[in-house]
């Protein structure tokens, strides 16, 4: 009786400690699944189907949505768009970000100034961003075809062109992240024992080498966690698109969510919005599930 | 001691002489860190200095009567009549109530929701935790930015297009917070929690007298991170709004910028970005430590 009465108060307790845990979670649940899970399957399932101002009842059709994916000029263009501006982005605002944290690490005079300057960009909106840069990048009037006009006397219209203006779009996102990154990269020096640097400077150790042999190598986890941030970055920020380009000259400029975006608002085209978002959803858990497995331990213990 | 060499026995004078000799080395070595350092304070002020160029660009036109904002001289001409034609030009008053109400409410609601997950997820045992802890996990992967064409499909489903309710839904669940917030109420002390028990108080009740209070820190830095990150956020209110009294600050400007991009306005668009991106910039100025080191501390946006 007494045990069966234990086991009894075992089980409600089990079962109160179970409604509990799931009460709390359930909000966030909910949401979670309203915006991330069933749009994620709803995505996934219009993929298979051809939806458009043709065929408003969505269609099965298979693979197709992909396959013609695979086939469609500006999709490939766009994608490999997205890759090289990837490129242009990535490296260089993390070396960038990296010299600007040893710099406001450890430069004394005027840190505080420094921090500032180049973490400010990122407090004003993307948009924002795009309205100055737009403003500099402007023929006559602009801050650089000012510049360029002492040097030629063309005008300058880097936007327009579809052999510039990638490139002007990746300073810009240079400007705006890298005191960005930099943060990560202050976070990530502060944890470095100090007696690393004094044991190296008694040694003899010049500061390049010092920060070649100990700071890049203990700020490795850092770099890892800021290159996934910076990648995932450059597939999703596109704000600066709508304001700048529209993707244009000749989708020169387009990236795959301002694609996505496009299809869906101003194409109709539902299924191939769908397959696309699908295929960004992949890239990004594939890009964020380095993090997760085996490098991060790997670039530690190096 | 080298200052009177003399005074001492010739042993010691011979040692000093080889001391002086290090010290010359020394300060050689000294001259050489001087040089550097001067050289790395050089380098790094131009770079603060570039990043701060496009902004105080924005600032001066801004500020200057429109006529001489598209000449290529230079002048000390002041003025606030941008500014105030571009407050009259539109509703940014209303924008920026929006903006408040947009940021607070899905604020409200996010230090709700994730005290309460990240709890459970903490501190109490129930079934099913592990795998409910992966899921959260993908939405910090796939941010509802990238979901923009399946989430406006839910929203329509809803029918709350062109709502505020609608541009804030996706976001009222954080993983983000949730994770942070779980890191932090782990590392209390777990007697707490037992001798508040012994006391005869709830869990609830620890969790709002004892749990909360004590992670204040990362309340404000999620609070920054997340506030930031609304303020800035353009395309997904973007696409949620049609009618002026529901846009946000940003869509506001983009919408300005547009319709004046014709007439290159430039004085307008600089002052109205100024405007959009003031509050924020005042903010960050005022509390610089705080918001680097909330960003520091927090790693993600969202």
């Amino acid at each position: 009786m007494e045990g069966l009465n234990g086991m009894n108060a075992g089980w409600s307790e089990r079962l109160r400690r179970n409604g509990f845990g799931w009460g709390l979670v359930l909000p966030s649940l909910l949401f979670l699944c309203l915006f991330t899970y069933y749009p994620m399957f709803k995505s996934f399932w219009l993929s298979f189907y051809e939806k458009n101002l043709a065929t408003p009842e969505p269609l099965f059709v298979g693979f197709d949505n992909y396959i013609n994916l695979l086939h469609d000029n500006v999709f490939m263009k766009v994608f490999s768009n997205n890759i090289w501006f990837a490129i242009g982005t990535v490296p260089t605002s993390l070396a960038l970000a990296f010299l600007m944290a040893l710099f406001a690490d450890k430069a004394i005079k005027g840190r505080g100034l420094a921090r500032l300057s180049f973490f400010y960009p990122n407090m004003i909106p993307m948009i924002a961003v795009a309205n100055i840069w737009l403003f500099l990048y402007t023929p006559h009037f602009g801050l650089f075809a000012r510049l360029a006009s002492w040097i030629t006397d063309q005008p300058v219209n880097l936007l327009g062109t579809p052999d510039t203006v990638m490139g002007a779009l990746v300073i810009m996102m240079i400007w705006k992240e890298a005191g960005y990154f930099m943060i990560f990269y202050l976070a990530g020096m502060q944890q470095i024992p100090k007696d690393l640097y004094e044991a190296a400077a008694v040694s003899g150790v010049g500061t390049f080498t010092a920060i070649r042999r100990i700071t890049i190598p203990l700020t490795m986890p850092t770099t890892l966690f800021v290159a996934v941030v910076a990648i995932t970055n450059s597939f999703k920020l596109v704000d600066h698109l709508w304001i700048m380009t529209k993707g244009g000259p000749n989708n020169a400029s387009n990236l795959l969510l301002y694609y996505i975006y496009e299809s869906t608002f101003n194409f109709y085209d539902q299924g191939m919005a769908a397959s696309m978002t699908v295929i960004m959803i992949v890239l990004l858990l594939l890009i964020s599930s380095l993090q997760f497995f085996g490098w991060d331990r790997k670039i530690h213990y190096e | 001691m080298e200052d009177n060499p003399l005074k001492l026995p010739l042993v010691l004078r011979q040692n000093s002489s080889k001391a002086l000799e290090e010290e010359r080395i020394l300060n050689s070595g000294r001259t050489k860190r001087r040089i550097q350092q001067i050289l790395w304070h050089a380098v790094g002020f131009a770079f603060a200095a570039v990043w701060i160029i496009p902004f105080l660009w924005v600032v001066r036109t801004a500020f200057i009567p429109k006529d001489i904002a598209i000449d290529s001289g230079w002048s000390w001409s002041f003025t606030f009549e941008n500014l105030i034609h571009v407050w009259n030009g539109a509703p940014f008053g209303q924008f920026l109530m929006n903006t408040l109400l947009v940021c607070g409410v899905v604020l409200a609601v996010q230090l709700v929701t994730m005290t309460m997950a990240a709890y459970a997820f903490a501190r109490v045992r129930f079934f099913g935790k592990d795998l409910l802890f992966m899921l959260f996990l993908v939405q910090i992967m796939v941010p509802p930015d990238v979901l923009i064409f399946s989430n406006y499909q839910v929203l329509n489903e809803m029918g709350l297009l062109d709502t505020k309710l609608g541009i804030m839904l996706p976001y009222f669940a954080s993983s983000f917070g949730v994770f942070l917030l779980r890191q932090s109420f782990k590392q209390l002390p777990y007697e707490l929690d037992e001798a508040a028990r012994v006391e005869g108080a709830s869990r609830l009740h620890i969790l709002s007298r004892i749990y909360v209070p004590l992670s204040r820190p990362i309340y404000v830095s999620f609070a920054i991170v997340s506030v930031s990150f609304h303020w800035n956020d353009f395309l997904w209110p973007l696409i949620v709004t049609n009618s002026e009294e529901n846009r946000l600050l940003t869509v506001g400007l983009a919408m300005f910028a547009k319709a004046t991009e014709a007439g290159a306005q430039w004085s307008d668009v600089c002052a109205a970005t100024l405007i959009v991106s003031a509050p924020l910039m005042i903010g960050f100025f005022l509390f610089q430590r705080q918001v680097i080191g909330s960003f520091m501390s927090s790693g993600i946006k969202g």
